[in-house]
């Protein structure tokens, strides 16, 4: 079916306004951190700053230990992503591959467990960690984001393993490649893109993570940077709104630059090479 | 594929390292943590330099100072106290507190504070943070809530300037709020996206209490004439005379401040705390000036929620505690933390301090109304925050806007509040 111009101008022109409505509150933050004190409260805002500054990012900094806590961030995301990358991959394999009940009833638990709020699982497993002397430890956040990332992270990667054809698998057999080899070699390239972009989500909810970094962490040392973000944030909701846009803006950049370095591996990897030659 | 194997393992190997734990500290040394919700720079500034001169004068009981947040204190607390993770001393609201010292979460601090301390603080403050007869917290900063006005416009229109001693009455708030009132500007904009806890603070004023507390001890609703005084002239200052923006019932205090500097509204009833943001944000050569709120019938009176400082019932060195407590809260230090918060200290000592007296940023104004400032009036009662998320804040929010009249807003405060007290006092 041939697309008229018109009808190509038309989707051009929706998705661009779709890219402004996704990109306005990002511009906005940025714009926000470059702001002095007094433009902030201008009663008519522009999008450039007319007296841009650093300041924000300055008194940021001097408040807030924000590279400490990017590092701690970056450390229980990496963690988290990468465990939790370990473990889905042969279990989502299983359970794409092996159409028992078991493996429908686990699918079923692992959409189920996507609807328990925060709030209930916290207070449990706090008293686990608890009991496990992992309160106030990044190995005990680590572990909890694998396990909180670990249903979602199931749930792509048999849609992704499903997506590569069981019939390669069979050639691959039929040319005397063992199980182990084909898995290696036909298999895991495939399903590669796959698990770069679940170990993305994964690293993506760690980093972004407030509610459990806040309670299980206690010594400031070894705070996350959600949890320092709210330290700009005072009663009743009022906010050091200049250095709270720096910090955020600074605290995005890392998953953008990982989205930006990781994405055409998602998008270009897909099925290269799965044309035998 | 070597290669890469021993990469991922080296990852997972560093990522264990980074995750252990160092250990404690010197044996024989206590280590206490503090957790501040100080946010403002020179807040957060002053309770870390008041840590430093603690650790330098008590090398054997250590205070470790860890920054929480308002945002998120009470279900981060709720946790901690589950897990016997909490931190032993605490600074919370005195509004935040009912249910952790109801829940036996708290220390009673009965016994284990100095006379100084106790003494110093007005009994009026304490009732802040007394529940069942024991108290849970010390009450330390507070803030009323007062008007900040645009001193030019306020001046060109010839209006009395209202001082402690001579306020306005609600009646003559309106009049002159009409008065400051013109084309496409507003005589005062009120931030209630919080409409409940502002209006029941003001309404003392008035005589308004809402709730009355039987000689069972049982709480009930009632919205009498001195209640609706507050609510009636928001409500006509918005729906009958145009002198308040509708606009701003749905705002923050933060957010209505580009209009007060745009000259939309010419006044602003904001928290005391709110002149740092003013300070730092107004324009060059606006000039504004702290006014205090309406009187009513009860003078100046207004309900606050202090600041609190508790101690942990779990925490083992109690006694230890309430000694940095009672360092903390030194008159000199009080007034520290005061004006790197931009508050009121609730000691009289403190009170007193020069610092606090000028007239500079309206300061004292502020510390004029102190002694006009009470509990707020629902803070001990059971049910309130059920009763304010679900029955109060949507009534006062349609009757703010004009969607229902004041025989309906007393139907669903009176009836409906009561219902839902109830069942917390069975």
């Amino acid at each position: 079916m041939r697309t008229g111009k018109g009808a190509r101008a038309g989707q051009y022109l929706a998705l661009l306004g779709y890219l402004v409505f996704l990109g306005f509150p990002f511009l906005w933050l940025i714009s926000t951190a470059f702001k002095p004190a007094r433009e902030l409260a201008d009663l008519h805002p522009t999008w450039i700053p007319r007296h841009p500054t650093l300041a924000n990012f300055r008194q940021a900094f001097d408040e807030q230990p924000l590279l400490h806590a990017a590092l701690n961030s970056l450390l229980a995301a990496l963690g988290a992503a990468v465990i939790a990358v370990l473990i889905a991959t042969p279990m989502a394999y299983v359970m794409a591959r092996g159409r028992t009940a078991l493996a429908r009833a686990a699918t079923g638990w692992v959409v189920v467990s996507q609807a328990f709020p925060f709030v209930l699982v916290i207070i449990p497993l706090f008293l686990i960690l608890k009991d496990l002397h992992l309160i106030d430890s990044r190995a005990g956040l680590v572990m909890v984001y694998v396990v909180w990332a670990l249903p979602f992270a199931l749930w792509m990667l048999v849609g992704h393993v499903r997506a590569v054809p069981a019939e390669l698998e069979e050639a691959a057999a039929v040319d005397g490649a063992g199980r182990l080899r084909t898995l290696v070699s036909v298999t895991a390239p495939l399903l590669a893109p796959g698990i770069v972009a679940t170990a993305l989500f994964a690293f993506v909810s760690a980093w972004n993570e407030f509610f459990f970094a806040l309670v299980l962490l206690k010594t400031p040392q070894k705070q996350t940077l959600p949890v320092v973000l709210t330290h700009f944030i005072g009663a009743e909701g009022v906010a050091d709104l200049g250095p709270l846009a720096a910090a955020s803006f600074l605290a995005t950049l890392p998953s953008l630059v990982v989205f930006a370095v990781i994405q055409k591996r998602i998008t270009g990897g897909m099925f290269a090479g799965a044309v035998k030659s | 594929m070597r290669t890469r194997t021993l990469v991922v393992l080296a990852v997972l190997g560093l990522l264990l390292t980074s995750c252990t734990d160092g250990g404690g500290g010197p044996r024989g040394v206590i280590t206490l943590r503090f957790q501040s919700l100080a946010w403002q720079q020179e807040s957060v500034a002053a309770n870390k330099e008041l840590v430093k001169e603690w650790n330098a004068a008590h090398p054997d009981v250590k205070v470790e100072y860890v920054q929480g947040s308002w945002d998120s204190v009470h279900d981060q607390l709720l946790t901690s106290f589950e897990g016997g993770e909490a931190p032993d001393i605490i600074h919370d609201a005195s509004d935040d507190l009912a249910d952790f010292a109801y829940g036996g979460y708290l220390a009673d601090l009965r016994g284990l504070l100095s006379e100084r301390l106790t003494s110093d603080i007005p009994r009026r403050s304490w009732e802040a943070a007394t529940f069942g007869g024991g108290v849970y917290g010390v009450p330390f900063l507070q803030e009323p809530r007062v008007l900040i006005a645009d001193a030019e416009r306020l001046k060109k229109s010839g209006v009395r300037i209202p001082t402690p001693e001579r306020p306005w009455s609600w009646g003559e708030f309106r009049t002159i709020a009409k008065r400051l009132s013109g084309k496409g500007t507003y005589g005062v904009a009120w931030p209630l996206k919080e409409p409940v806890s502002a209006t029941l603070n003001l309404s003392l004023s008035a005589g308004g209490r809402l709730f009355h507390r039987g000689p069972d001890g049982k709480v009930t609703v009632r919205f009498g004439a001195a209640d609706a005084v507050v609510p009636k002239t928001v409500h006509d200052e918005v729906n009958t005379d145009g002198s308040a923006s509708g606009a701003t019932l749905g705002m923050g205090g933060s957010d209505t401040l580009p209009g007060f500097f745009g000259g939309r509204y010419a006044m602003v009833p904001l928290g005391f705390s709110y002149r740092q943001q003013i300070a730092q944000q107004a324009p060059k050569g606006f000039r504004w000036q702290v006014l205090p709120a309406p009187a009513g019938a009860d003078g100046l009176t207004q309900g606050v929620s202090p600041q609190t400082l508790s101690v942990a019932a779990d925490s083992p060195h109690k006694k230890e505690a309430a000694a940095f407590i009672d360092f903390l809260l030194r008159p000199k230090n009080m007034v520290r933390l005061a004006l790197g918060d931009w508050m009121l200290p609730t000691g009289t000592q403190a009170l007193r301090d020069p610092a606090l007296h000028t007239a500079k940023d309206g300061w004292a104004t502020g510390t004029a109304l102190a002694s006009h400032l009470r509990p707020a009036p629902a803070q001990s009662v059971r049910g309130y925050p059920e009763w304010k998320d679900k029955v109060a804040t949507p009534a006062f929010q349609e009757y703010y806007s004009g969607a229902i009249g004041l025989a309906e807003l007393r139907r669903r405060l009176v009836r409906d509040g009561n219902l839902v007290l109830a069942r917390y006092q069975r």
